[in-house]
């Protein structure tokens, strides 16, 4: 496996997906003689996973059974431990698109936090692209190197510990996008415009609050950026249900003629019990993520 | 300056695809050399701007040619005297004192934008009277009315997807562009993988595929009726290797594929005869026209002309030619059948995209066949109900998880001091996705198993209390 590549067959010290069912998900980094505990069992890496190929079902020793699952950023994202708040797919997805991002991209990120979006960046810039990302918490930065190492993604990102606001990305005029995730985005922007290539590229800033949006972009009118635009981006989840919906009972109609078969349905009392229409529909879930953070985009101009 | 050679990359060339914008106006065409075009109701021709860099702003001069913008002088339109409410503004028709005829004067004086808005200005008695921000408003209607000007950008997903939404969402299927990045993202499109596409939406859903592969792997195009739609893709302005990795499989093909009974080889004489006939009857030739018309007229010119011979001589001739440049078409065609359908028989493509106008259901169901376990799919559908459908066949026949039917709303922002707020409310239109994962269909059920990824467990059944 990689998170860059697709593999048929499970190897030692690959990391994959135990796959526990509706939203439950398990990274499972892959070893030689290891076991993972499951609700549903044991699983023994070397005779259940080693050789096995991604997507089948694994037997655990309780005889319930997992399915074992091919790593991806978006099943990363599910399933990833949460060191900080992280950016979901949904997020993720305009932010790819919009910083235009494609293999070979160079692309400068702070904070790094979780690596949520970390991994999906890598998944688009390979094979020829990489990545500068900039952590000021030294646990974290160090925390995540690991995790690129382990997913086989190392040679794509430099991880560098520092404050992004005072020291920068530690890169000039590389960039074809820069995106900024952090409490003060607007004490970036300098040294975002630094780090973008001087033909120009593309910016992106995440924040929770108006108030930082507007500083932000503030700064960017600023800095001489152009295109500034703010957007949000809300997912609905759609629940796919069968609905039963009762038929009211008007009471016996003089005025119908006796319908063929009506005769059945003798006693009225029984009409209310079974008249009832199904049908397949969807239900909005009761509650949604109704804000994750507003979206800033912005173009570097030529310098 | 001083990297020149890495300059050129970034430079426009004759025959580049570009996109043109004004404000949110984008247009997209080839760079011909006197070709007139026509972008928001102007003329221009694009011969100058060939040698520039891209993202240049160019200036619209009087009969069409464009000359590199100089740096905005906007500051020349700053007023400072403003008013701080409309109390006393009353709407009489009569604050702009000069006529249509005066601005009509102005333009074809060749007077800039700029210059124009500043004569409105001047000449509108409750200018000085508005609130700072009215007059700012005010100034940038007028600035889209009258400025001249077009920016020339090198083509890329996020700005053709934002004009084909603009100008031609009906051609897309009302793909908003961040379902577009949704699909991208679910599907985990990128570098050296194996993409199945089945779309209708011009081929903007294949280049933006295409585009994040980054002509790396191969992305087959699953294309319904005599051949696939390119137009989206050829917008993009691909490398020529990126085209290399483009296969295209007809769907009409996809039973016999799949039932083993396709024959692409052309060692089988009457399998090429089919085709031949196929072919034929798809597209009806000119030669078959002649077939039907040479007889009566080759009887009319008998008498007249003597070097008739001569002539049927010539026309076999041309028949003959023709005959054989179909024959290397068809055998090209073939050889393009044979080379996809070898990539599909393996059964092991990574990922699959469906966005088109038909009902995605058998579409979902006849291509999901080619995935290999644990790869994502992603279906688009303008409507939700063919999803639901999509979503029900999947649970019965199994080998999927993860599935999720969603849709995504977008909220614009208008962020300036003091006056931020939501923009509009883009919703509904943007359509639906139905994503999941394939896994190993494995038929012998075990015992206990993970609970289903359906709905959520029903809720207990409230009494009737309001009644």
């Amino acid at each position: 496996m990689n998170f860059v590549e697709y593999s048929d067959v499970i190897r030692d010290g690959d990391v994959v997906i135990v796959y526990l069912g509706h939203n439950s998900l398990m990274p499972v980094k892959v070893q030689h003689g290891a076991q993972t505990q499951t609700r549903y069992g044991a699983i023994w890496h070397s005779s259940d996973f080693i050789g096995r190929r991604y997507g089948s079902k694994v037997t655990c020793s309780k005889g319930g059974w997992v399915l074992v699952l091919h790593p991806t950023p978006e099943l990363w994202t599910a399933a990833l431990p949460h060191r900080t708040q992280i950016l979901y797919t949904t997020d993720i997805s305009i932010i790819t698109m919009m910083l235009e991002l494609k293999p070979g991209s160079v692309v400068c990120e702070s904070g790094t936090g979780s690596g949520s979006l970390s991994h999906a960046i890598l998944r688009t810039i390979a094979p020829s692209g990489h990545l500068h990302t900039v952590e000021f918490h030294e646990q974290r930065a160090q925390k995540v190197a690991e995790e690129f190492q382990e997913h086989r993604v190392d040679h794509l990102v430099t991880v560098r510990n520092q404050d992004v606001c005072k020291d920068g990305f530690g890169v000039s005029g590389v960039a074809d996008a820069v995106f900024l995730d952090i409490p003060s985005p607007w004490e970036a922007v300098g040294h975002a415009k630094a780090a973008l290539k001087r033909h120009g590229g593309r910016l992106c800033s995440f924040s929770p609050c108006i108030e930082q949006v507007q500083r932000t972009c503030e700064a960017l009118v600023d800095h001489g950026f152009q295109e500034v635009s703010s957007l949000e981006v809300l997912l609905r989840v759609h629940d796919v249900r069968t609905v039963s919906l009762p038929l009211p009972d008007f009471g016996p109609d003089p005025a119908a003629p006796a319908e063929p078969g009506a005769t059945e349905e003798a006693p009225p009392t029984t009409v209310s019990s079974h008249a009832s229409i199904s049908l397949k529909t969807t239900t909005p879930p009761r509650e949604m993520p109704g804000h994750t953070g507003y979206l800033t985009f912005a173009t570097k101009p030529r310098t | 300056m001083a990297d020149n050679e890495d300059d050129d990359q970034y430079r426009i060339k004759e025959g580049d695809y570009v996109v043109l914008k004004r404000g949110e106006i984008y247009k997209s065409m080839q760079i011909q050399p006197r070709k007139k075009v026509i972008f928001e109701k102007q003329w221009i021709f694009l011969d100058n701007v060939v040698g520039q860099m891209y993202n240049t702003t160019f200036e619209i001069l009087s009969g069409g040619a464009l000359q590199p913008k100089k740096e905005d002088t906007e500051s020349s339109t700053d007023v400072k005297v403003a008013g701080t409410d409309n109390r006393n503004i009353v709407d009489d028709g009569k604050s702009q004192k000069l006529t249509r005829d005066d601005i009509e004067t102005l333009k074809e004086q060749g007077l800039k934008g700029q210059e124009i808005i500043q004569q409105l200005i001047d000449n509108s008695s409750t200018f000085s009277n508005k609130t700072g921000y009215a007059q700012d408003k005010y100034i940038k209607k007028k600035k889209k009315k009258y400025e001249n000007t077009v920016t020339i950008l090198k083509p890329t997903c996020r700005i053709l997807a934002l004009m084909y939404h603009g100008r031609e969402p009906g051609k897309i299927c009302h793909l908003r562009y961040d379902t577009l990045a949704q699909m991208l993202t679910l599907s985990n499109i990128h570098a050296g993988s194996k993409v199945l596409v089945f779309e209708t939406c011009a081929g903007l859903v294949l280049g933006a595929v295409m585009e994040r592969m980054g002509g790396y792997g191969s992305v087959i195009q699953m294309y319904p009726g005599g051949g696939p739609v390119r137009a989206g893709v050829e917008c993009f302005g691909f490398p020529a290797h990126f085209h290399k990795t483009l296969h295209e499989f007809p769907i009409c093909n996809v039973n016999a594929l799949l039932a083993g009974s396709l024959d692409t080889t052309s060692k089988d004489p009457t399998a090429d005869e089919k085709q031949f006939d196929v072919a034929v009857k798809e597209e009806p030739p000119e030669a078959e026209e002649q077939q039907e018309g040479s007889p009566e007229q080759s009887m009319e010119t008998k008498a007249e002309d003597a070097d008739d011979d001569h002539e049927k001589l010539e026309r076999e001739k041309r028949k003959e030619e023709k005959a054989q440049e179909k024959k290397v078409k068809l055998e090209e065609k073939r050889r393009k059948l044979a080379a996809s359908a070898a990539l599909l028989e393996g059964r092991n493509a990574d990922g699959l995209v469906i966005a088109s106008r038909f009902h995605p259901c058998p579409v979902l169901l006849g291509l999901i066949k080619f995935l290999s376990p644990s790869r994502p799919f992603v279906v688009y559908s303008q409507y939700k109900e063919p999803l639901i459908e999509c979503y029900t066949k999947l649970k019965e026949q199994g080998g999927t998880v993860n599935l999720r039917l969603t849709d995504t709303w977008l909220r614009h922002y208008q962020v300036l001091p003091n006056r931020t707020h939501p923009l509009l409310l883009m919703s509904g239109g943007g359509g639906y996705l139905l994503s999941g994962t394939t896994v190993a269909t494995d038929h012998s059920k075990p015992t206990v198993s993970p609970p289903d990824d359906g709905p959520a467990p029903k809720r207990p059944k409230l009494k009737n209390s309001e009644g």
